[in-house]
């Protein structure tokens, strides 16, 4: 490239120019501005200086009350009640790191909160009050009251907090609120929210957030020239928020912790005609109450630590291996492609083997159960049967079928945080895995057990749909008015009806597996089943279940709806490590349909003719 | 050579002038947030003037060789930002070193600095292909701002750039015909504005529509510099200010405090030392002894004028509102410390032209 020679006179009187023009710019720019506040300050300073005499209105935020939640019978869950904290306004506070230490005693805040309170001052602006104690007691409050006059620019103030009535049975269900975050605060509407709200952390809090927040209202505040206040009028009033009627049953929501006893894992109980949740239960549950005005260290390490993950809500997130839940599905699959018909019969040895395979998949019985029909496979659970239907039917097939059922779906459950879970199919191993699928993965998918990661929300979707015979009615917590669909595909009603008398016979027929729980005064109809814990040891994987340390026993699975002929309620119980469907699971799902029926009392009287 | 390093002292004039002006901005500060805001605030600009002192020592022509190294690193910012951005909350907030650094600020520096190098040897004013490639490596550096997004950054940054081109002493047609070609794309570029930015303008014309809002402010800020009159109403004492109508005293709205307590005569004492800065960094401009310092030094100064213009006709309400500061009184550590550091590299322009003779 050719340069043209610089020419350093000549671009130096060249730049001098420019700075010069510059300069004639900045003087005229400045002079301008200095009589924009010329006309301001000199020529107008009468009008201005009557303005701000004048000036003696505030606008300030009046709080909606947030929405109250109640049970299906209007018991109240969740309230708000008056609460006090002690703020202080820094610039007004003479000798404040003082005050904090004298306070130590007198209102009961620790070294780790005097340090926190230390590092907020540095980033609050002066004359904004700080928090020093969200929660006080009665009795702090009025020690404090009686030492007052020591504490200049300290303050109590009144305000509302939330309060769960049943915070350890509805821990996940209702979840708990919490400060705003300066993430939700960015994403929210500012002229509802303010930075000191209480937002929906978990729980129906979360997913009904906004209605149950409500819209604040406008405070219009008089003051003289001395800043005092002269007036206060509400210009706009707050619009409250709405309160929530929940389809849950707070007795049986108590029946269904209490059945659990010292177990952990999750229940939930639906009205199959409705898609209404009666009960829904992670266990074990913990304080919520502890969380809204943030919950300390040592105890938040404690709940998060905890082997028993009380934090973890197993009803919509807990994925488990459906097992032999599975198998009144499979059946159903099987009858509608006319693999079988309710007459069908096979015998079973024992095992069951891949044409052309040595691999054996096993009956849980040594020596089989011999000669079985549909109905007898369902009652003693008969693995042979249904690794030899679902082979027949074909991975696709399966998919296909049990994907309406909600497996591996998201039911769309009006509560935050559910999870989907796995449907296996060809399409997810090849993409998950990079894999093609094999046969005996098909096998084993016949009694729920491979790929599948299925969560207690979606087993009582499935249940529900089964207990109705082809009714979806979408699961929900907040009553609304219901709409049902039916599946994709239609099966006929003696399909349903012989997959319920096999389910009834599970627990009234004499070689039913959970005829332990059978009940006199009406009929229950069930599933047991077993989801596979793994990272046992080599030689662990022999021992039976009641000789492996607890959390590598496999966890218990139970089903049920009653009474059979109209049911009204169905119930899916997980209890984790349970070992056994019918010892562990059954007796739970067996108390909450009995709690159920006793607050009925209707119901059996039909049964009892 | 350590010893020798640390022997440049920067201009004292210019450094006398700048102490004065924020020392000014420190008392105005006291009134408008308390003794916490200016012990945080001295802190900063402690900070600001070393990096302005550590600055001065470095020999221009350091700046000038490593300027290709800074732009693209600054870019290199700017689109980490545009990628993590969206993942990241707080897209702006990048290097957060106790006071976030936003990577724009940076280009507030760095690309007027690739202006001039590009401009370093050629003969001004340059021709055609410079000028392309300046305009080039403003159109990167505005553009990647402009899609943070943060479209009044992302101007005051094209115009920094711009800035440089001006003082290489391109014609006055063409000047003219960017003008008349800005003035005619402005009605295009109301298309490309987000909805809050078309409001602010909107409010800008009309503050009486939205009393609550923004111009709510602005009529707040006015009756605070309005009734301050001449001598103002006495430090600490005006009423808009400690019974809180003025909405966020000791940032963008500093000025109003200011106008309200120390009145007509305390704008005219602020502009006087804006005044004589700029005075001083045109006069070390003009003296410099390379192209490339001169043009960064002009070009910098500039900045330093369009920032406070732009916030005092905020203000006043002859500007739209936007968040700009008032250059080195407002309460805030990024803009400080991007000042100071370019007032640092007009000293060391200053206290380094003797050796460039040699």
């Amino acid at each position: 490239m050719g340069r043209v020679l610089k020419q350093p006179f000549q671009e130096k009187k060249l730049f001098t120019e420019r700075i010069i023009v510059s300069l004639i710019a900045v003087l005229v720019t400045f002079t301008l501005l200095l009589g924009r506040y010329f006309y301001l300050q000199v020529l107008q300073h009468d009008k201005y200086a009557a303005e701000a005499d004048q000036n003696r209105i505030k606008y300030s935020r009046i709080n909606p009350t947030r929405g109250l939640i109640y049970d299906r019978n209007g018991l109240l869950l969740a309230e708000n009640i008056t609460t006090y904290r002690l703020e202080v306004i820094p610039e007004q506070a003479k000798n404040l790191s003082k005050k904090l230490l004298a306070l130590k005693n007198l209102i009961g805040i620790d070294d780790e909160a005097i340090s926190e309170i230390n590092e907020q001052l540095k980033y609050n602006p002066v004359f904004k009050p700080l928090t020093i104690k969200p929660k006080l007691t009665e009795q702090e409050v009025s020690q404090f009251v009686v030492q007052k006059h020591q504490f200049p620019g300290f303050e109590i103030k009144p305000y509302l907090i939330r309060k769960y009535l049943y915070p350890i049975e509805l821990s996940h269900l209702i979840g708990y609120v919490g400060k705003i975050s300066e993430a939700e605060y960015d994403r929210q509407d500012h002229s509802i929210y303010a930075k000191d709200d209480y937002f929906g952390k978990t729980g129906l809090e979360k997913y009904y957030e906004h209605q149950l927040h409500g819209i604040p209202g406008q405070l219009v505040t008089e003051i003289n020239a001395q800043g005092k206040q002269l007036s206060e009028t509400i210009n706009t009033p707050p619009v409250n928020g709405t309160h929530l009627d929940l389809t849950i049953d707070m007795q049986l929501q108590k029946a269904a912790y209490r059945a659990f006893g010292e177990e952990t894992g999750a229940a939930i109980a639906v009205n199959p005609n409705t898609g209404e949740i009666l009960a829904m239960v992670s266990k074990p549950g913990y304080d919520t109450n502890e969380f809204i005005n943030g919950i300390s260290q040592t105890n938040y390490n404690e709940l998060a630590n905890s082997t028993e993950k009380p934090l973890f809500d197993r009803s919509i997130k807990g994925g488990y291996e459906p097992g032999s839940t599975i198998k009144p599905y499979i059946a159903l699959a099987g009858l509608y492609h006319q693999l079988i018909t309710p007459e069908s019969t096979m015998f079973s040895n024992g095992y069951f083997q891949i044409p052309n395979q040595a691999r054996r998949y096993h009956d849980w019985k040594q020596g089989g159960h011999g000669q079985v029909d549909l109905i007898n496979s369902l009652a003693e659970s008969v693995n042979v049967f249904f690794y030899d239907l679902a082979y027949r039917l074909g991975i696709d097939n399966i998919h296909d079928f049990l994907k309406p059922f909600k497996f591996g779906q998201l039911t769309n459950i009006d509560v935050a945080g559910e999870k989907q879970g796995i449907l296996p199919s060809r399409t997810w191993k090849q993409a998950n895995r990079d894999m093609i699928w094999f046969p005996g993965e098909t096998v084993i998918t016949g009694i729920g057990q491979g790929y599948f990661v299925i969560t207690p929300v979606q087993m009582a979707q499935a249940l529900s749909i089964l207990a109705s015979k082809g009714q979806i009615n979408p699961l929900h917590l907040v009553k609304k008015e219901h709409t049902t669909s039916a599946l994709p595909f239609a099966i006929q009603p003696h399909h349903w009806q012989v997959v319920h008398d096999g389910l009834t016979a599970v627990i009234n027929a004499p070689n039913g597996t959970a005829r332990a729980i059978k009940e006199d005064d009406y009929l229950i109809a069930g599933k047991s089943g077993t989801s596979q814990v793994f990272g046992k040891s080599e030689e662990d994987i022999y021992k039976k279940n009641e000789e492996l340390p607890k959390h590598l026993r496999n966890h218990a699975l139970f089903i049920a709806f009653a009474p059979i002929e109209q049911p009204e309620i169905a119930v899916v119980v997980v209890a984790e490590h349970g070992a056994s469907g019918t010892k562990a699971a059954a007796p739970i799902a067996k108390s909450i349909i009995t709690a159920f029926m006793q607050e009925h009392p209707t119901l059996t009287a039909t049964n009892n003719e | 050579m350590n010893k020798r390093f640390f022997t440049y002292i920067p201009d004292p004039v210019l450094l006398v002038l700048l102490m004065l002006l924020m020392g000014y901005g420190l008392v105005v500060l006291y009134s408008a947030g308390g003794m916490v805001l200016v012990e945080r605030q001295a802190v900063r600009i402690a900070l600001g003037l070393s990096a302005l002192y550590f600055i001065t020592q470095i020999r221009p022509e350091r700046f000038e060789q490593f300027t290709p190294i800074i732009y693209v690193g600054s870019i290199m910012l700017l689109v980490a930002v545009f990628f993590f951005g969206i993942s990241v909350k707080g897209a702006q907030r990048w290097l957060d070193l106790g006071i976030s650094i936003q990577p724009s600020e940076l280009c507030k520096i760095s690309l007027p600095m690739m202006v001039a190098w590009i401009f370093r040897h050629t003969a001004l004013p340059p021709n055609w292909k410079y000028l392309l490639a300046a305009a080039v490596a403003i159109g990167i550096g505005a553009g990647l701002i402009y899609k943070q997004p943060d479209l009044g950054t992302s101007i005051l940054v094209s115009a920094s750039g711009i800035f440089v081109i001006f003082l290489a002493g391109i014609s006055w047609k063409f000047i003219l015909g960017g003008l008349v070609m800005g003035a005619l794309s402005l009605p295009v570029l109301w298309q490309f504005l987000h909805e809050y930015q078309r409001q602010r303008v909107l409010m800008f014309l009309n503050p009486e529509a939205d009393p609550l809002n923004y111009g709510w402010n602005i009529i707040q800020s006015k009756i605070a510099i309005g009734s301050g009159g001449f001598w103002g109403k006495g430090w600490t004492e005006g009423s808009q200010t400690q019974l809180d109508f003025l909405p966020e005293h000791s940032t963008d709205f500093i000025l109003s405090v200011l106008s309200e307590e120390f009145g007509f005569f305390g704008v005219l004492v602020l502009f006087f030392l804006y005044t004589l800065i700029i005075l001083r960094c045109f006069f070390i401009a003009q003296q410099a002894k390379t192209t490339y310092n001169r043009l960064l030094c002009g070009a910098l100064t500039l900045i330093f004028f369009v920032y406070i213009t732009i916030n005092a006709g905020m203000i006043s309400g002859v500007l739209p509102v936007v968040g700009v500061p008032l250059p080195l009184v407002s309460y805030g550590g990024t803009s400080v410390l991007t000042l100071l550091a370019s007032f640092g590299i007009i000293t060391s322009v200053h206290s380094h032209k003797k050796l460039i003779q040699q």
